[in-house]
């Protein structure tokens, strides 16, 4: 690691000022920490959000949703009874995330803003696309792990984050603020749009802090589940996985939502596929209908072509399960 | 007003952390993680150096006694916090309960995973003494043992849970 300046703010106010050219803001480090020593970033400062009083833990008010701190270790979100009877769908979410230290340590901003795992992005001998080179090593290299659709050329990353998808399939709204101004943001929109050709994964904007996620009133209505294969039984990051939501009554899915980890550069979601669930009797034919729709533009590279039977039977699962409950 | 947070380095500073109950004051750059902190700078060689990237679990130490990757944390962010090592866990010459446990049940064979595998179990009882295999299962799975002693320091956790009813 370069030597850096470290500073532990005590007020979001006090950390969005020092947050300036060159520095880093600091969460659990589990994933800041392994960039900075693979020489993959190396800020001048890191801004430690760690001791800000008001962004750990959360709360449920009637009205103005269920709002989470984005300083709350993952821990926290796994561990608390009543979030799980609010928003089961997180302790599902990270029941498989990583390890215990890790999500001790882990935050739910980090988590939401970590970078993604593709080896050769975290060769730092490799200039691969993303980090400013000309190509993707992974579209004639080693793909198994890669996306399998939504890539629009540049970069065949996957979204590596478990809690993404579960909140995005709960409506999730995340705030930002910085020196001069706060916005909320629908949590999709915190991934940038491969499309868009950008060298980046997050929206974020430099001097910005995630200071909470906010899921409405509305979206609590709704019944979710989350299941994810694993190359093995533990510790390991999605191959694919999938967060299901739903109001589910007399075995119909209503206003359902299907998000798609480790499939795509961002959590794959496709509107088009919830349509072919809405109001229906739930049936394996049904959840296939769906399942073709969300990777009807999948191109797999030469070893991730799995994903896709993988996907579909994921999607299976969790949406079986919802109309079961 | 309130006073602004000093900005500590580039260069060396003061740090003084409390390691197994004692104040343990260290001149480092803020770069410095907790695992070369406690291995260099106050010679506590338990928490063992493998990956040094949050991928085996050798480094494991607790932190106000919930257990994390000391490799990955740094050691300025863990002033004012309560870092315990397996260094610490042996009292009046006499081996923690989850040690010995350790030592009956044959629970190791090369022996570098085991600081930290005795750390997340000494965490799991201390937070409930009530477990199952599956419960230690849970929490060992962020500690890699390379010699496969998995099956042995199950049943040392649940030994020393039962000893401790
Ligand atoms: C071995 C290993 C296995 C893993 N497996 C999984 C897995 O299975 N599933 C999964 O979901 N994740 C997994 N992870 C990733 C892990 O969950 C993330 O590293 C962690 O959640 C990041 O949170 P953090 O608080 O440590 O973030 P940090 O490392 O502190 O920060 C990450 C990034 O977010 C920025 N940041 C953090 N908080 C804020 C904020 N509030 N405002 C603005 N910027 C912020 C930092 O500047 C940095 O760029 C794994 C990680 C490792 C090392
Ligand atoms: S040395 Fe820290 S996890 Fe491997
Ligand atoms: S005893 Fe050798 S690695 Fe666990």
């Amino acid at each position: 690691m370069k030597p850096f300046a470290y500073v532990r703010a005590g007020s979001v106010a006090e950390a969005a000022r020092l947050l300036g050219k060159g520095s880093a803001a600091l969460a659990g480090g589990t994933d800041l920490i392994g960039l900075m020593k693979g020489g993959l970033a190396a800020p001048a400062r890191l801004v430690d959000l760690t001791g800000i009083d008001g962004l750990r833990g959360w709360t449920r008010e009637r009205g103005a949703g269920l709002r989470i701190g984005a300083l709350t270790p993952l821990v926290e979100l796994e561990e608390s009874e009543g979030l799980a009877r609010h928003l089961p769908i997180v302790r599902e979410a990270l029941a498989d995330a990583a390890t215990l230290q890790l999500r001790v340590m882990g935050t739910l901003g980090g988590n939401l803003l970590q970078r993604n795992r593709c080896w050769y992005f975290r060769d730092q001998a490799v200039p691969c696309w993303l980090k400013g080179g000309t190509r993707c090593f992974a579209v004639d290299g080693e793909n198994a792990h890669h996306a399998i659709v939504g890539t629009d050329g540049g970069c065949n990353r996957v979204s590596p984050s478990d809690l993404a998808p579960a909140l995005i399939a709960h409506d999730a709204r995340v705030s930002l603020a910085s020196a001069r101004a706060a916005r909320t943001i629908p949590l999709a929109e915190l991934f940038t749009d491969p499309a868009l050709h950008r060298r980046e994964e997050h929206t974020i904007r430099p001097g910005e802090i995630v200071t909470q996620v906010v899921i409405p009133d509305s979206a609590l209505q709704r019944r979710g589940t989350y299941v994810k294969a694993m190359d093995r039984k533990a510790w390991s990051f999605a191959l694919v996985s999938v967060a299901a939501a739903a109001r589910v009554r007399d075995g119909k899915l209503r206003d359902t939502r299907i998000v798609l980890g480790g499939v795509a550069p961002v959590p794959w979601r496709v509107e088009a596929a919830e349509r072919e669930v809405d109001g229906q009797p739930y049936s394996d034919a049904v959840a296939a209908r769906a399942a073709d729709v969300l990777l009807a533009d999948a191109h797999p590279l030469k070893d991730n072509g799995y994903k896709i039977p993988l996907a579909k039977e994921l999607v299976r699962r969790a949406l079986a399960r919802l109309a079961a409950a | 007003m309130p006073r602004a947070t000093p900005v500590l380095g580039p260069a060396a500073v003061d740090v003084t952390l409390d390691v197994n109950g004692h104040a343990r004051a260290i001149h480092i750059r803020p770069q410095r993680t907790l695992l070369d902190a406690l291995r260099e700078d106050l010679g506590l060689m338990g928490a063992k150096k493998v990956c040094d990237e949050g991928t085996c679990g050798a480094c494991t130490v607790l932190v106000d006694g919930r257990p994390v990757y000391a490799c990955m944390t740094l050691a300025v962010a863990t002033a004012g916090r309560a870092v315990e090592t397996v260094e610490g866990l042996a009292h009046d010459g006499g081996l923690h309960p989850v040690q010995e446990a350790f030592i009956a049940h044959d629970a190791f064979q090369c022996g570098f995973c085991t600081p930290g595998q005795i750390m997340s179990v000494v965490a799991l009882l201390r937070a409930r003494p009530d477990v199952t295999a599956d419960d230690v299962k849970r929490a060992v799975t962020g500690n890699l043992c390379r010699c496969g002693a998995y099956p042995n320091i199950v049943a040392a956790a649940l030994a020393a849970a039962k000893r401790k009813k």
